[in-house]
C-alpha cells in the first residue's frame, strides 16, 4: 500500500512548552487513521501543523511523498474540516462547496456538475440554494466535508467535527462518516478526544498524550492489550487497582489490597517483586458468582453499592469486601439478572485477563 | 394600582424623552425647517421677495458653484477609499494579527489623538508640511534639497488632512466587526486554495461589509461637511463646497442662497451615499446598527 501521510520525527514547541514531541507515523492510502487524546494532549497542534497552519520546530511532514517543508496551507493537497465547521456564512451551499474549486480556475458548467455530485454523495440533493443558517448540524457537518471531498484531497484532516452534535446525531454521524470514507476512500485523519468515535471508525488509532504518541494499533488491539497504563485508563473502561507487587513461595505474583486481600497478577517480563504497579481489569473480564472456580483465578467478594442501569451496557458498580476499592463489574446480558443494591456477590477474574504497568501517576480527566 | 404603573411609566418616558426630542427638534428639525424656507425665498432685481427657485438655479447656472460641489463629491469619494484602504489592514492587524495587550495599546494611540480638536491636528500638519516646516528643515539641513518646498496649500496636502482627521471613524466600526470574524473562517478559505488577496475579496470584506459601510457613511459625511481642514491645508485651486455655503452666509450675506447650496450638498450626499448601499447591497437599517 502507498503512503498517503508520512509524519517524521515532528516536534512543535511554544516557547519552553513541547506541545508535540517527536511525534512519528504513516498513513497508507484509504485508511481511516483516528488520533485519540485528551484535550491539551497536542492532536490539534498535530493536525495544524499537517495542514500548514503551523510551522514544525524540527522533523518533516510528507504528503504522498512529497515534502511539505516551506508548502504554504493554501497548496497543500489536504483538506480540513473544522471543529465548528467554518462553512462560509455570506455564501450559499452550493457557493462554499465551489469555493475551492473556483481557487483552482475551474468555471461553469464542470463546477455546477461536481457541486451537484457531492451534494448527492453526502446525501443533500438539492440543498445548493439554501443559506448556510438554514442547515440543521448534520446537514452543515455534510456540506463541510463535502466542501473538502470535491477537491479530491489526498487526506482529509477531520478536527473533532462531531463534538458540537448532540448524542444520537453523532451517534448516526459516526456510521455515515465510516460509509462515506468506505465510499469515496480518501484517507481520513481524525482527531477526537471521544474514544468510542476513534474506535467505530478507525482502522488504526494513535492515543496521544502530553505530545506523543502512547501507542498505535487497530482498535482492537488498543483496547485488548493497551501498551501503557495511560492507554488502559483512557480506552474504554477499566477497572484500576493499584498496589505492590509481590511474590509469593510458589512463584505467583500478587498484590496486597487494604484489608490483606492477595489479588493474583500476570506479571509482565519488564517488572520486578517490590515495585509499585497498576493493575487494569475490563469490567466485561469479570464473572459474577460462576460457581466452582479453578485454581489461579482470583475470586473477591463484593458488596453492590448501586446498579448502574444502561441498556445493554449496564454495570455495577461494587466495593470489595473489607476495603474501600471500588469496581465496576458488567452485567451479563444473557441471562437476566437479579441484583440488587446492597447485595453480597462473588466476583471471578482470570488474572491473564488483567493487564499490569508500572506506576506512572497518570491520571485522565474523569478520576478524582 | 395598574394604573398609578403605568402613569409612572409614562413620566419616565416624558423626562427621558423630552431633551432628545427637544435637542432634535431645536437644534436639527426647526433650523431646518426655516432654511429649507429661506432657500426658496428671493429678491428680485426691483427688491421685491418672494418665492422662487432661483438660489438653485443658480447652482446650476453657475459652474464655479457646480463644479466645486462636483469636485467635493469626487475628493470626498476618494478620501473615503483612501481611509478605508488605510483602516481595513489596520483593523485586521489589530483585530487578528497582535495579542489583547498590543492590542489595546494600538487602539488607545487611535484614540488619543482624536481628544485633540480637529484645529491642532491640522495644525499640526501645517508645522510638518509648511515651507519653514519639519519636513523642508529636516531636507535642507541634511542637504538633500537646496531650497524649501512647499508641500502645503495643494491638493495632496488637502487630502492627507482629511485622511488622517478622519480615520479613527472609519477604524472603529470596522474593528467592531472585525472581531467577530472566525479566525477558522480564514484559515478554511486558505485551506480551501484561497491566496490572500481572495481571502481579503471573498470573505473577509464581505463579512465586514456592514461595517464598511457605517463606516464609509460617517466618514464621507464628515468629510463633506468639513470646513477647516479645506480652509487651511487646501490651496486657492482647492476649495470645498462648504466654503461656498459660508461665503454666501457670512460674506456675500445672501442666506437664501447659502441655504440652497446646504440642502443641495445635503441631497447630494445622500444620492451618493444611497447609491453606494444599493452597488453593495446593505441596508441602512443594517448598516446603522
Amino acid at each position: 500500500m502507498p503512503i498517503d501521510l508520512s509524519v517524521r520525527d515532528v516536534s512543535k514547541r511554544f516557547g519552553s512548552f513541547t506541545a508535540v514531541d517527536h511525534v512519528s507515523f504513516e498513513v497508507e492510502t484509504g485508511k481511516f487513521f483516528s488520533i485519540l487524546g485528551p484535550s491539551g494532549c497536542g492532536k490539534t497542534t498535530l493536525l495544524r501543523m499537517i495542514a500548514g497552519f503551523y510551522d514544525f520546530s524540527s522533523g518533516s511532514i510528507a504528503i504522498r511523498g512529497q515534502d511539505m517543508a516551506g508548502v504554504e496551507a493554501n497548496k497543500r493537497p489536504v483538506k480540513l474540516v473544522f471543529q465548528h465547521l467554518a462553512l462560509f456564512p455570506m455564501m450559499d451551499v452550493k457557493e462554499n462547496i465551489a469555493f475551492g474549486l473556483r481557487r483552482r480556475g475551474e468555471r461553469g458548467v464542470a463546477v455546477r456538475r461536481k457541486v451537484d455530485d457531492i451534494l448527492d454523495r453526502v446525501g443533500l440533493p438539492g440543498f445548493g440554494d439554501k443559506k448556510i443558517n438554514q442547515l440543521s448540524g448534520g446537514q452543515m457537518q455534510r456540506v463541510a466535508i463535502a466542501r473538502c471531498l470535491v477537491l479530491e484531497p489526498v487526506v482529509l484532516l477531520l478536527d473533532e467535527p462531531l463534538g458540537a452534535l448532540d448524542l444520537k446525531l453523532r451517534e448516526h454521524m459516526k456510521v455515515e462518516l465510516k460509509k462515506l470514507q468506505t465510499e469515496v476512500g480518501t484517507t481520513f485523519v481524525y482527531i477526537t478526544h471521544d474514544q468510542s468515535e476513534a474506535m467505530v471508525m478507525s482502522d488504526y488509532v494513535a492515543v496521544m498524550n502530553r505530545g506523543h504518541f502512547e501507542q498505535l494499533d487497530t482498535p482492537q488491539n488498543l483496547y485488548s492489550n493497551p501498551a501503557t497504563s495511560f492507554v488502559a485508563q483512557f480506552v474504554g473502561e477499566n477497572n484500576k487497582i493499584a498496589g505492590k507487587l509481590d511474590r509469593d513461595g510458589s512463584g505467583h505474583f500478587f498484590i496486597t489490597l487494604e484489608g490483606g486481600m492477595r489479588l493474583l497478577v500476570a506479571k509482565p517480563a519488564t517488572l520486578q517483586a517490590g515495585e509499585s504497579v497498576e493493575v487494569f481489569v475490563r469490567p466485561e473480564a469479570m464473572s459474577i458468582n460462576p460457581g466452582p472456580t479453578p485454581e489461579g483465578m482470583n475470586k473477591v467478594t463484593v458488596v453492590v453499592k448501586a446498579v448502574l442501569f444502561d441498556g445493554g451496557n449496564s454495570r455495577l458498580l461494587c466495593v470489595i469486601e473489607g476495603s474501600s476499592k471500588e469496581l465496576l463489574v458488567r452485567l451479563p446480558q444473557a441471562v437476566p439478572y437479579e441484583v440488587k443494591a446492597h447485595d453480597r456477590i462473588c466476583v471471578v477474574w482470570d488474572p491473564a485477563r488483567a493487564v499490569c504497568f508500572r506506576s506512572a501517576g497518570v491520571k485522565t480527566y474523569d478520576e478524582l | 394600582m395598574m394604573n398609578s404603573r403605568k402613569r409612572k411609566i409614562g413620566w419616565g418616558f416624558v423626562i427621558f424623552f423630552t431633551p432628545v426630542f427637544l435637542w432634535l427638534a431645536l437644534l436639527f428639525v426647526l433650523p431646518h425647517l426655516e432654511l429649507l424656507r429661506l432657500s426658496f425665498l428671493g429678491t428680485d432685481y426691483y427688491g421685491k421677495s418672494g418665492v422662487t427657485l432661483e438660489n438653485y438655479a443658480a447652482f446650476f447656472k453657475e459652474p464655479a458653484y457646480w463644479m466645486t460641489c462636483a469636485r467635493t463629491a469626487v475628493y470626498s469619494i476618494i478620501v473615503t477609499l483612501i481611509i478605508l484602504m488605510i483602516a481595513l489592514p489596520m483593523a485586521f492587524y489589530i483585530t487578528k494579527v497582535v495579542g489583547l495587550r498590543v492590542r489595546g495599546l494600538l487602539t488607545l494611540m487611535i484614540v488619543v489623538p482624536f481628544w485633540v480638536s480637529v484645529l491642532i491636528r491640522v495644525y499640526g500638519w501645517m508645522i510638518i508640511l509648511r515651507e519653514s516646516g519639519i519636513i523642508n528643515r529636516v531636507l535642507i539641513g541634511l542637504g538633500i534639497w537646496k531650497t524649501p518646498l512647499e508641500m502645503l496649500y495643494n491638493d495632496a496636502s488637502l487630502m492627507v488632512g482629511l485622511v488622517h482627521t478622519n480615520l479613527l471613524f472609519m477604524l472603529v466600526p470596522i474593528i467592531g466587526v472585525m472581531d467577530s470574524l472566525d479566525n477558522s473562517l480564514i484559515e478554511a478559505g486558505s485551506n480551501l486554495g484561497a491566496g490572500k488577496l481572495m481571502i481579503w475579496w471573498k470573505i473577509i470584506i464581505p463579512h465586514c461589509m456592514t461595517g464598511i459601510m457605517s463606516g464609509s457613511i460617517i466618514v464621507f459625511m464628515l468629510v463633506t461637511g468639513s470646513y477647516i481642514t479645506p480652509a487651511l491645508m487646501g490651496g486657492k485651486n482647492s476649495q470645498w463646497f462648504t466654503q461656498q455655503i459660508y461665503n454666501q452666509f457670512i460674506i456675500a450675506f445672501n442666506w437664501n442662497q447659502g441655504a440652497a447650496f446646504g440642502f443641495l450638498l445635503l441631497a447630494i450626499s445622500s444620492l451618493i451615499v444611497w447609491v453606494a448601499l444599493r452597488i453593495t447591497g446593505q441596508k441602512l437599517g443594517e448598516v446603522v446598527k
